[in-house]
């Protein structure tokens, strides 16, 4: 009995022994050499992988920005911001970009439930693209938000929900502007804009002024008013086709705008 | 195999609901105060409007030239006054520029439209030029232009033309009516189609359910001893007429996935096709009116009726008595592949086969439920998919995986969604994913 104990202990402990030697000498032979700054910039970089940097995931972007010695833009990384950009650029010895305005995504659509109602009964998948398939979607306006979460879904932050009336509402303070959302949805509502810019237009109906009385009490018609010099003297906005532009965000003059739209269809960012 | 009809493996067989209005004569719709002419009535670019509004037109007048090769013009098919060019909702989806005529009530004609007893002495591309001129596209249901099918690339030799008209949708009855009322027409339609593709062997397919329809056929071609011409019948199965599996049952050949009937020497077209066809080469008149069934539970007098193409739905349905009390979902085509319409101003186009109205019973959509893992949808697939995994990885978003299960091969007949125990909405959910793999597809090309 004896014999049989010792003789596998001898016998499991050699196999072991001259594996462990093979996989340390294997391991020293064909060491593949990884750039320390890759690692370092991964460390770094918030781990979210949502690709608002453009490259697949994060390990993507850092290789990217480590291979090319920073030829790739360093400020890429929405959800870090500036302090990310300022440790890639200490990482990779180069002097830190200037930061860029922080920004925020928002919902161009102020049609719920109410306001824009719905011509037919959608019976099918939740998702708003699988919808538009049908009959362009059930939504009265074939520009307005289909309400069906498909951003909310995509959101890899969990920063957006879908409120009550059938509108995504965006967690302001949990968005960090990767832009997942704007890819996601079908109809191009999803928008990012600067975070100090309070006012924008919730709407995208490219539709005519009759046509968008008839499907929503809210959608812009494209009046003009608020480009007109006697509401916004600066010049903040700019007609731009059927919609109004804004293209000063910060303008003093913005409030008066939203004051003066007859069809209320500014949204002020609290 | 001497003892079965001739068929394919899968499929479906719902109630075939057809006596509704299998015996109604083709009744002539009166002629509509208005039409709404979409410009894409086709697969393909839409047409030009060559009109203005104010311009008065007559019947048969082009008013939208075809742009580029995939598409067809389209005709006025009353006379009048274009009130306006503007985006209308279309039977198929969306708004779509159409023209709106008011017609004067008077029907002139823009042109004799004589019939020419020469006809066929026309040369190949001549031919051709007059189905392309009279706007006509596949009047199954798919609207695919008919001259395109016609002008397959040199090294393809299209050696058997198949006429369809299994017409395997349930309720309707439109293919069926027209080939007992102008099956010469039907086989003069076929001898041009088979003239312009050199074609030595042509088959008329019918669903065995209309036995009227083949002995008819038998006894034409019998008479006028036109050996070149089979007609066969279908064992009466869901999608039967769809052009893969009519390949199948008829000449015993499988179309490559991805590929098209004429990779395999053949050409499938509807009856009403060929019916359109014969009255474009030898009347040289366009396609302007169609047959439609409207039939179910939710109309008053179902009927077969020939409307102007852009009469709205809803005069369609007054001329059959109006809508019934429990109507409940009104469907431009037949109930496994049509669309519920929910505006009734939406016109009929050229692939408006029928209008079906179902009552509130007929209507009923019940909830999605998970899947049991039951496999009636392999079962029934008629392209031998598997919708049971493809539903999964839709769900899951998985669209490369679903790519490689051949997600791009469904022909959305529903079979799989009509046998499913748990009622899962299959065809929808593979459109969703057909979309996301062409929108995956597309950077790559």
């Amino acid at each position: 009995m004896d014999t049989v104990i010792i003789s596998s202990i001898l016998s499991i402990g050699g196999m072991g022994l001259l594996f462990g030697a093979g996989l340390a000498f294997a391991s020293k032979k064909f060491a593949i050499e990884v750039d320390p700054k890759i690692e370092e910039i991964i460390d770094n970089l918030p781990g979210a992988n949502c690709g608002a940097c453009g490259y697949p995931g994060c390990s993507g972007y850092a290789e990217a920005i480590a291979k090319s010695g920073a030829e790739v833009a360093i400020d890429l990384c929405t959800p870090g911001g500036a302090a990310v950009s300022a440790k890639i650029a200490e990482i990779m010895g180069i002097s830190a970009v200037e930061a860029k305005e922080p920004q925020v995504a928002v919902v161009q659509c102020r049609g719920n439930h109410e306001k824009a109602p719905k011509r037919f009964h959608y019976h099918g998948i939740t998702d708003c693209a699988a919808a538009e398939l049908i009959m362009k979607g059930d939504k009265g306006c074939v520009y307005g938000c289909l309400g069906l979460g498909t951003c909310v879904e995509s959101c890899p932050f969990g920063a957006m929900i879908m409120g009550s009336d059938g509108l995504p509402i965006v967690l302001e303070d949990k968005c960090t502007a990767c832009g997942v959302c704007v890819a996601a949805c079908p109809r191009g509502i999803m928008a990012l804009i600067p975070r100090s810019q309070k006012i924008f237009l919730g709407c995208v109906s490219q539709d005519k002024a009759k046509k968008v009385k008839e499907v929503c009490s809210v959608g812009c018609i494209g009046c003009s008013l608020c480009s007109k010099p006697k509401v916004t003297p600066s010049g903040s906005i700019e007609m731009n086709g059927n919609l109004p532009k804004i293209v000063n965000p910060t303008a003093d003059d913005l409030p008066m705008a939203v004051e003066k739209c007859p069809t209320n269809s500014f949204v002020v960012r609290k | 195999m001497w003892f079965k009809s001739k068929s394919f493996k899968g499929g479906v067989h719902p109630p075939e609901n057809k006596a509704f209005s299998d015996n109604k004569v083709i009744e002539k719709l009166p002629l509509p105060e208005r039409v709404v002419i979409p410009l894409a009535q086709h697969i393909g670019a839409p047409a030009e409007p060559i009109v203005s509004v104010g311009d008065e037109v007559k019947t048969g007048q082009k008013i939208g030239q075809s742009k580029g090769f995939v598409s067809v013009p389209c005709h006025a098919s009353i006379s009048g006054i274009v009130k306006k060019i503007e985006p209308r909702p279309h039977p198929v989806g969306g708004d779509v520029l159409a023209i709106e005529i008011e017609g004067d009530g008077n029907d002139i004609m823009s042109q004799d439209f004589d019939f020419n007893p020469d006809y066929m002495v026309q040369s190949v591309d001549e031919m051709k030029e007059n189905i392309l001129e009279a706007g006509i596209a596949g009047m199954g249901g798919a609207t695919f232009p008919t001259h395109v099918k016609l002008s397959p690339p040199p090294d393809k030799t299209i050696d058997t033309l198949i006429l369809n008209g299994a017409e395997c949708e349930p309720f309707l009855t439109s293919d069926a009516r027209l080939m007992i009322e102008f099956p010469k027409e039907i086989i003069e339609g076929l001898r041009i189609l088979m003239k312009i593709l050199n074609c030595k062997r042509g088959y008329i397919a019918i669903e065995k359910n209309k036995p009227n329809a083949i002995s008819l056929f038998h006894k034409l071609i019998n008479d006028s001893k036109q050996s070149d011409i089979n007609v066969v019948g279908l064992k009466v199965k869901y999608p039967q007429g769809a052009e893969k599996q009519l390949i199948k049952a008829i000449v015993n050949r499988n179309v490559p996935a991805g590929g098209l009937p004429m990779d395999v020497g053949c050409l499938v077209q509807n009856v009403g096709t060929a019916k359109a066809v014969y009255d474009a080469i030898s009347k040289k008149l366009p396609l302007i009116e169609r047959v439609v069934t409207v039939t179910g539970k939710g109309i008053k007098e179902p009927k077969n009726v020939l409307a102007r193409i852009g009469t709205p739905f809803q005069q369609v349905i007054d001329f059959c008595g109006g809508l019934t009390d429990d109507a409940a979902k009104i469907i431009n085509g037949g109930p496994m592949m049509g669309i519920a319409q929910f505006d009734l101003e939406v016109p009929v186009i050229k692939g408006t086969s029928g209008i079906v109205i179902l009552n509130t019973k007929q209507a009923i959509l019940p909830q999605p439920q998970p899947c049991i893992s039951c496999a009636r949808c392999v079962d029934s697939c008629p392209m031998g998919l598997m919708p049971n995994y493809l539903a999964t990885l839709v769900e899951n978003q998985k669209f490369e995986q679903a790519k490689e299960f051949n997600i791009k091969d469904c022909i959305e007949c529903g079979s799989c969604s009509y046998v499913c125990p748990s009622k899962i909405r299959h065809v929808h959910l593979f459109k969703f994913g057909k979309m996301h793999v062409a929108k995956m597809m597309k950077p790559a090309a």
